[in-house]
């Protein structure tokens, strides 16, 4: 391994896979938590580490990703990055880059979304794109989220995809948080990821026409398409992922990775940061003699509902944490999940939704959630769906 | 003229007598193949580009009705730090609705950083691909789908957004506004844009017939008497500073302009409605008077200064 390990904030560690990407344009607008990201990047400009890239300060996060697709419409790999509100003003932007099928790739510091303000993390920002045609990766830590930034061109670029790519990462816990972070060596990145050739580009040379006006005799192939290449995506990312770990070293798990879920009764679902806890509370429980697992969604679009399947067909009770919740409905993974396994799974599966807004879910309280799933497959009456640590006292009366 | 063949192919599906049509096949006999155009939402974007067909003969991407400035910044961007730039420049399009209301942040954004390129508003003063509702651009006393003319209203009560002079004062290096009835004038002023580097305006005033309520060959005629009138002066910018206007000779009465169109046609049916023609006379009076548009008879400015 020629790279170097370093203790460094997780907003740097995806700053330094940014640079080793070499991005020609990076757009950038500030939102908390993910200021880190592109302030780090401007320095490294400032200091000539990343030349020929294009740094634009835009007006907003609408300006930020109207950049990118311009940009990568024009055949230059794009970067920017963003969180929460800034997500929710790029909405309209991130379908029409995706409908183009232009694989731009943005960092999103997973943040609560607004009212009540919160600045903390949660996953309603990128749950509440979840249809616009992007790939969702999640990172559980530093590595992984630098890592990923990687991948996700590879994946993104390739000619059987052709999709925008979208990395989160928890705002704070992991933007920033000081965690050793392998670097990369620079050949290695360039050998790994080749420089961007798109199928088509805006050239005078050789003309074209992007983003007509569809009718309804061809709008529904159009999207169909996007649907096919998101699907060919899955194979493409466990590709991908394979060959990063070939020449890195490091394997992030493809569309999902399974903890000690050998013989588990009864498995924790989950994406983003919370893993790692979830990984703690297995191992108590696992000491107390518990068969309980861990399943981290690491490609929530495309949806590896094979994969899941797979790792689950021998789970009594899936119990599934989401940070995010489809209001009127459940948590948008919990109801993903019922739909992946229904009618092929006998296991019953149970709905948690926890540390919205920032609120710290502990070990305790995964325990107690697989405590549950035991409790369901003892037969025990446990609702299907519960707000974990909901505090009933601050609620008004008749809430 | 550069191109002998015509880059904006015939065959859209525009209205006859369109002025924006015609402003996009002018513009394009101008810059040549080597160019890129980014466009917004709008008719233009509508008529031109029904999958599988293209007007264009020159790459073209539609952005969102908001953002042609900032997809075209972007475009720019990218040739540059790939190394493409070369000489291929780079064009947003926009109508008024996409260029003075729900994209004018994107446009000051990309004014203001210096992007070297072109932004072009053909001006048909509401939004016409939604069916002739008021925009920031719709004039005073405009009868349009969402200030319709009534018995408590003539119409749009608020005066026409100044756009350019909001762009000069962006400091950008040129602002010019002209109208396609002008083909000279538009041709001159795009070349002299397109020869500058930085961030460039240019505002044309193009008719919609429908919207305005006219006959197809009545287009050009309309849009002449709007620039006779002193209803929509042409005029550049240049750093910041108005460099040159388009004077005007025997200045004609904007009821001239106002009765060949159906938008205005209520001032003439209801009662109050001389009033008001007096004033947008007034308006159009002010412009003639902040731009000096007025050409003086030289024989009586000979008089006046022997006494």
């Amino acid at each position: 391994m020629a790279a170097k390990m370093k203790v460094i904030e997780g907003s740097m560690a995806v700053a330094e896979a940014v640079k080793a990407c070499r991005p020609a344009v990076v757009s950038a607008y500030p939102i908390t938590p993910q200021t880190h990201i592109v302030e780090d990047i401007s320095q490294m400009i400032a200091d000539g580490e990343m030349q020929n890239c294009e740094y634009v300060r835009t007006e907003s996060e609408f300006g930020a990703a109207s950049m990118i697709q311009g940009a990568e419409a024009a055949g230059a790999r794009s970067f920017s990055a963003t969180s929460s509100q800034g997500a929710v003003l790029m909405y309209e932007v991130l379908f029409s880059i995706a409908g183009m099928r232009l694989p731009c790739v943005i960092a999103m510091a997973n943040r609560s979304v607004s009212s009540p303000l919160s600045i903390w993390n949660d996953h309603q920002d990128a749950i509440s794109a979840r249809d616009n045609g992007w790939i969702q990766l999640w990172a559980e830590d530093s590595q992984e989220a630098a890592d990923m930034i990687i991948q996700a061109y590879r994946i993104g670029e390739d000619h059987r995809v052709l999709l925008p790519v979208m990395v989160n990462l928890d705002g704070f816990i992991i933007t920033h948080t000081y965690e050793p972070v392998e670097l990369y060596d620079q050949k290695m990145v360039d050998e790994f990821l080749p420089p961007y050739s798109p199928v088509y580009a805006l050239d005078p040379k050789n003309p074209v026409t992007m983003g007509s006006l569809a009718q309804p005799e061809v709008y529904t192939e159009a999207r169909y398409m996007i649907h096919q290449a998101q699907l060919k995506a899955k194979e493409v990312i466990e590709e991908v992922a394979l060959e990063f770990k070939k020449k890195f070293g490091r394997y992030g798990g493809g569309l999902i990775d399974a903890y000690r879920m050998e013989d588990a009764e009864v498995a924790l679902i989950a994406m983003g940061s919370i893993i790692g806890t979830m990984k703690d509370a297995v191992d108590e429980m696992r000491a107390e003699g518990m068969p309980v697992g861990v399943v981290k969604v690491r490609s929530y679009r495309p949806f590896p509902a094979e994969a899941l399947r797979a790792a689950l067909k021998d789970v009594k009770c899936a119990c599934v944490i989401d940070r995010d919740i489809s209001m009127g409905m459940e948590g948008a993974l919990f109801t993903d999940l019922k739909a992946a396994l229904y009618g092929k799974s006998k296991a019953d599966i149970l709905g948690f939704i926890a540390g919205m807004g920032g609120r710290d879910i502990t070990i305790d309280d995964f325990k107690g959630m697989a405590r549950k799933g035991f409790a369901r497959i003892r037969g025990e009456k446990v609702t299907d769906m519960e707000w974990c640590k909901l505090d009933t006292d601050i609620l008004p009366e008749g809430s | 003229m550069a191109a002998l063949e015509d880059l904006f192919a015939s065959g859209h599906r525009a209205c006859a007598g369109c002025g924006c049509a015609l402003t996009l096949k002018t513009l394009l006999r101008v810059t040549g193949p080597n160019v890129i155009i980014a466009q917004a939402t709008g008719c233009m974007e509508v008529i031109s580009t029904p999958y599988p067909e293209s007007a264009w003969k020159v790459p073209w991407i539609h952005s969102l009705f908001e953002n042609a400035a900032p997809v075209a910044a972007g475009i720019e961007a990218g040739l540059r730090a790939t190394g493409r730039k070369n000489d291929t420049k780079v064009i947003a399009i926009g109508g008024d609705g996409a260029t003075f209301d729900i994209g004018f942040g994107h446009l000051s954004g990309v004014m203001e950083r210096g992007h070297d390129i072109l932004y072009l508003c053909y001006d048909n003063e509401a939004y016409m691909n939604t069916g002739i509702q008021r925009s920031g651009s719709t004039p005073y006393d405009a009868s349009t789908t969402t200030t319709p003319a009534g018995k408590l209203s003539f119409g749009n009560q608020r005066p026409k957004k100044n756009l350019p002079a909001i762009m000069a004062a962006h400091g950008v290096p040129y602002v010019a506004v002209t109208s396609i009835a002008y083909p000279a004038d538009f041709t001159k002023k795009v070349r002299k844009a397109l020869s500058i580097e930085g961030p460039k305006y240019i505002q044309v005033h193009a008719t919609c017939t429908p919207g305005w309520g006219i006959d197809s060959a009545m287009s050009l005629e309309v849009l002449r008497l709007a620039v006779e009138t002193a209803m929509y002066p042409l005029f550049e910018y240049e750093n910041g500073q108005i460099t040159s206007v388009h004077k005007i000779k025997d200045r004609k009465p904007v009821r001239e302009y106002l009765e060949k169109q159906k938008r205005f046609a209520h001032l003439f049916k209801m009662p109050g409605g001389d009033k008001e023609i007096e004033k947008i006379q007034r308006i159009a009076d002010l412009n003639a008077e902040h731009f000096g548009l007025d050409v003086k008879p030289k024989g009586k400015e000979a008089a006046a200064g022997k006494q």
